[in-house]
């Protein structure tokens, strides 16, 4: 290991693309699940996220997922897609799926594209999602 | 030589797999901060640019996004020219209608991306590839 030459272009990104790192941390809040994007992500990534998530929702018997979607500043047809295709299956597996901090210039990005969340429920920030789901619950 | 000039700033992104699509999209965004357009058109422009790469991953692949900066008359805009060689678009007409998709996608890549861009054109050859145009310009 330390006589192979490491490239010196192999970022953190892509060392944890190599070793399926998971690159979206998912923090256990309670009932919730809290999924906080912190970069840009790629196709495989996303589907990643959703996959992971939906375990979780078995494996801790979650009520509800947050998905924290802040620092992207794209949301195309692909990552619009996924999210859609994540609440599904979280909502097949018992639980609610929330969508949190779309920005308002990817908003538009988005509506001008034509991309549609379907019913999947979005909240300003992370208070509300949490209070959304709570009500939810009761 | 004329790297300070901004007729000659260019970047062009080999696309080979989904990584791709995110350098091309964060090198356009650059791009077209460094040339002045806003948050919002910033977002427009990332946005049409992921989708023209993934049509590229999609159907063609590889293929590569080319950015430039264009001059017309009284207005500074950017490029971008999305390339492949891949097996062409039959109908083109057809495939820039939205919901019109040969894969699972949404098929609102192109459709979309022209109402996100200012100007938009897609050549194609059967066998030969596809080549879309699109460009935004600064107001």
């Amino acid at each position: 290991m330390l006589g192979e030459r490491v490239p010196s272009l192999l970022l953190a990104d892509e060392f944890a693309r190599r070793h399926a790192i998971m690159r979206v941390p998912i923090l256990k809040q309670g009932d919730f699940v809290i999924a906080s994007i912190q970069s840009a992500l790629t196709d495989g990534d996303l589907v990643m996220l959703r996959d992971d998530l939906a375990s979780h929702v078995g494996r801790y018997r979650s009520k509800g997922v947050i998905v924290d979607v802040t620092v992207l500043d794209v949301m195309d047809s692909f990552a619009t897609r996924t999210v859609r295709d994540l609440a599904h299956m979280v909502r097949l597996r018992g639980a609610r799926t929330v969508i949190v901090g779309i920005q308002p210039e990817v908003a538009f990005a988005m509506v001008q594209l034509g991309l549609e969340l379907g019913n999947v429920a979005t909240a300003l920030d992370l208070e509300e999602a949490l209070d959304l789901l709570r009500n939810e619950k009761e | 030589m004329k790297r300070n000039e901004l007729s000659s700033a260019e970047r062009v992104i080999a696309i080979q797999s989904d990584a791709d699509i995110v350098e091309a999209r964060m090198a356009a965004r650059a791009l077209a901060a460094f040339v002045g357009f806003t948050e919002g058109d910033l977002v427009m422009i990332a946005t049409a640019v992921s989708e023209v790469a993934r049509n590229i991953i999609e159907y063609a692949k590889p293929g590569e996004v080319a950015l430039s900066v264009v001059q017309n008359d009284s207005r500074r805009g950017l490029e971008v020219v999305a390339r492949d060689q891949g097996p062409g678009i039959a109908d083109i007409s057809q495939a820039m209608q939205d919901g019109f998709s040969t894969s699972r996608s949404l098929g609102l890549g192109l459709p979309g991306s022209r109402r996100l861009m200012d100007e938009f054109r897609v050549q194609s050859k059967i066998g030969q590839g596809t080549t879309v145009i699109m460009r935004k310009w600064l107001p």
